[in-house]
């Protein structure tokens, strides 16, 4: 039973911290179709920034919000490569998740930094309310951030701004004829999504105790792989539904992931079974075709 | 105010393609056009001739080649961009899909064009007021649109799609309207309640409008003035009096006449069979 219970609140709890790359993963691919890899980068920049201002003795909160800031600026770069010197929205974001390898390494000066010592987020807001488990805090701090943050997108993206950058993605021809640049809009909109990938950067950094200048790795899969889990599974229709279904479908895979290592996965094949688990779900629909014999048009190539 | 005030002037409008390759193409060549506040122009010409090009140029997707101004409302708009010149000139293309958006709701699409050309904020963009508005410029199109209003546009057909672009262009009142062959994907029935539609908000609300057509009869039926592309020139510019006289044969003789050529677009003489 302790073993059920441990289940589902480490899937809550780290299906929630990961939501944010989904929601940010949600935010490039789906809304501003825009395949962004800048992710895999900004994830560990989030964690590098937090956990190095942390050990230097700055206030954890402040940390996370400076990793969240980090974040928007290395989607700021990508976005900019991208509308300003018209370099391809994948190879924009290949360019500066490379960069920030180098950039994430000097910030932390080696490859790793341990913050197991230091005040953190989590352990200040137990302090706070006197409680020594930091497992049911840590779910509790993080469900009310989610909602939150949910809050703001809901609300931003059905203001005037948050519509034109819905319409960007979906058709970018028409919204620059109502005259909204859809330069700003991509940057607005890669900004933001790079902003909460490295917010939970930060976050997981702090509640395992490090910042590793690997933890980036199959982010963008992950990321890709719970909002497909969520589309499919909550078929969310309007825009609240869809950010509630993309939080969703990061709870599910998180869970899935549990049962698949309690059940013998080797952690070492973790990446390969998420990177299976969406080429299956992309592959599916023409499959679907295939078997009865529609047409479908070869894959885009840029 | 005078009577038809100019609105817009285009002098020495060009615009080449592939410059300096083997497949140059010069699809505007020097193109004046002094367009009237209450005009309603019809433009006509074969495949080639330059029409979207012509438009592509107004509405601000490319500048045209060095020397040639456009002026709207006595204002220089040569070097603008699209989106910045969207607060003059509004547009509804051949292709339903580029005038809406797809996973949006009618609603959210209108309330993305009810803010056309003007500063976006962080204001909610729907609101009960406007959805009564939608309501009611969208009920007399007779295509129940109206009850759609939170429906995905992508779930519309092709003609509601279209006739839902039209009201998106023009709900904001802009200055100058610009219909690229707006009709010419449609089925005859749906073709013809667009068109009247278009030439019933355009009389309603004055707009200053071009209207680029393959087909010879709408271009004879509708607007004041009527012109005729060919090879990047406009060379025949017929107006108010003299278009409401005209047959489609005046029209394949001033062709002839203008050109010098003879007139054998099948094209153009195939789709007036269609209404």
């Amino acid at each position: 039973m302790d073993y059920v219970i441990n289940l589902l609140s480490v899937s809550l709890y780290e299906g929630l911290a990961y939501g944010f790359v989904t929601l940010g993963v949600y935010i490039t691919f789906r809304v501003l179709a825009f395949p962004d890899l800048t992710v895999d980068g900004s994830f560990p920049l989030g964690g590098a920034v937090a956990a190095t201002l942390i050990v230097s003795g700055v206030n954890p909160w402040l940390a996370t919000l400076v990793a969240f800031i980090a974040g928007i600026c290395a989607g700021l770069a990508t976005s900019l490569l991208n509308t300003k010197l018209r370099i391809n929205a994948l190879l924009a974001g290949i360019l500066m998740m490379v960069s920030l390898y180098s950039i994430n390494l000097a910030i932390m000066g080696r490859s790793n930094v341990s913050v197991l010592r230091n005040a953190t987020v989590f352990k200040q807001t137990a302090q706070l309310f006197g409680i020594k488990s930091t497992t049911i805090l840590s779910i509790i701090f993080m469900v009310v951030l989610t909602i939150v943050i949910l809050g703001i997108l809901n609300w931003f993206l059905r203001t005037e701004i948050g519509l034109a950058l819905r319409a960007t993605g979906d058709n970018g021809q028409m919204v620059r004829g109502l005259g909204v640049s859809t330069d700003m809009t991509t940057i607005i909109g890669v900004s933001l999504s790079n902003g909460l990938v490295a917010l939970a950067g930060g976050l997981i950094a702090q509640k395992q105790g490090f910042s590793d200048v690997g933890m980036g790795i199959g982010m963008i899969v992950m990321g890709l792989a719970s909002v497909i889990i969520g589309e499919r599974l909550f078929r969310p229709r309007g825009i609240t539904t869809i950010l509630f279904a993309v939080i969703g479908g990061s709870l599910v895979y998180r869970l899935f992931l549990g049962i698949a290592l309690r059940l013998g996965l080797p952690p070492n094949n973790l990446k390969l079974s998420t990177a299976l688990l969406v080429i299956i779900a992309l592959a599916i629909p023409y499959i679907q075709k295939k078997v009865r014999g529609e047409w479908m048009p070869p894959a885009k190539r840029m | 105010m005078d009577k038809n005030q100019s609105l817009m002037k285009l002098s020495k409008v060009s615009k080449v393609f592939l410059k300096g390759s083997v497949d140059e193409v010069t699809a505007l060549d020097n193109i004046r056009l002094d367009v009237g506040a209450e005009d309603f122009i019809t433009v006509i010409g074969s495949n080639g001739a330059g029409k979207t090009t012509l438009l592509n140029v107004i509405s601000g997707v490319y500048p045209p080649e060095k020397g040639g101004k456009i002026t709207i409302n006595g204002q220089d708009v040569t070097r603008l961009s699209e989106h910045k010149r969207a607060r003059y000139v509004s547009r509804v293309y051949q292709n339903p899909h580029i005038g809406t958006a797809a996973k949006m709701t009618v609603e959210e699409n209108m309330s993305l064009a009810m803010l056309h050309g003007q500063s976006r904020g962080l204001r909610i963009a729907t609101n009960k007021k406007y959805r009564e508005l939608f309501r009611s410029v969208l009920a007399p199109l007779g295509l129940g649109l109206e009850d759609r209003i939170s429906a995905l546009v992508g779930t519309l057909s092709g003609g509601q799609r279209q006739a839902l672009s039209l009201v998106m262009a023009t709900i904001s009142k802009p200055s100058l309207l610009l219909l690229d062959e707006h009709v010419a994907t449609l089925d005859p029935k749906t073709n013809r309640i667009v068109l009247e539609l278009s030439e019933m908000i355009v009389q309603k609300e004055k707009m200053t409008t071009i209207m680029v057509t393959h087909n010879m009869k709408h271009a004879l039926r509708y607007g004041n003035r009527l012109t005729m592309m060919h090879k990047g020139k406009i060379i025949v510019d017929i107006h108010q009096e003299k278009k409401s006289n005209l047959s489609v044969n005046d029209l394949v003789v001033a062709f002839e006449h203008a050109s010098g050529e003879r007139f054998s677009d099948d094209s153009i003489m195939l789709r007036n069979a269609d209404s």
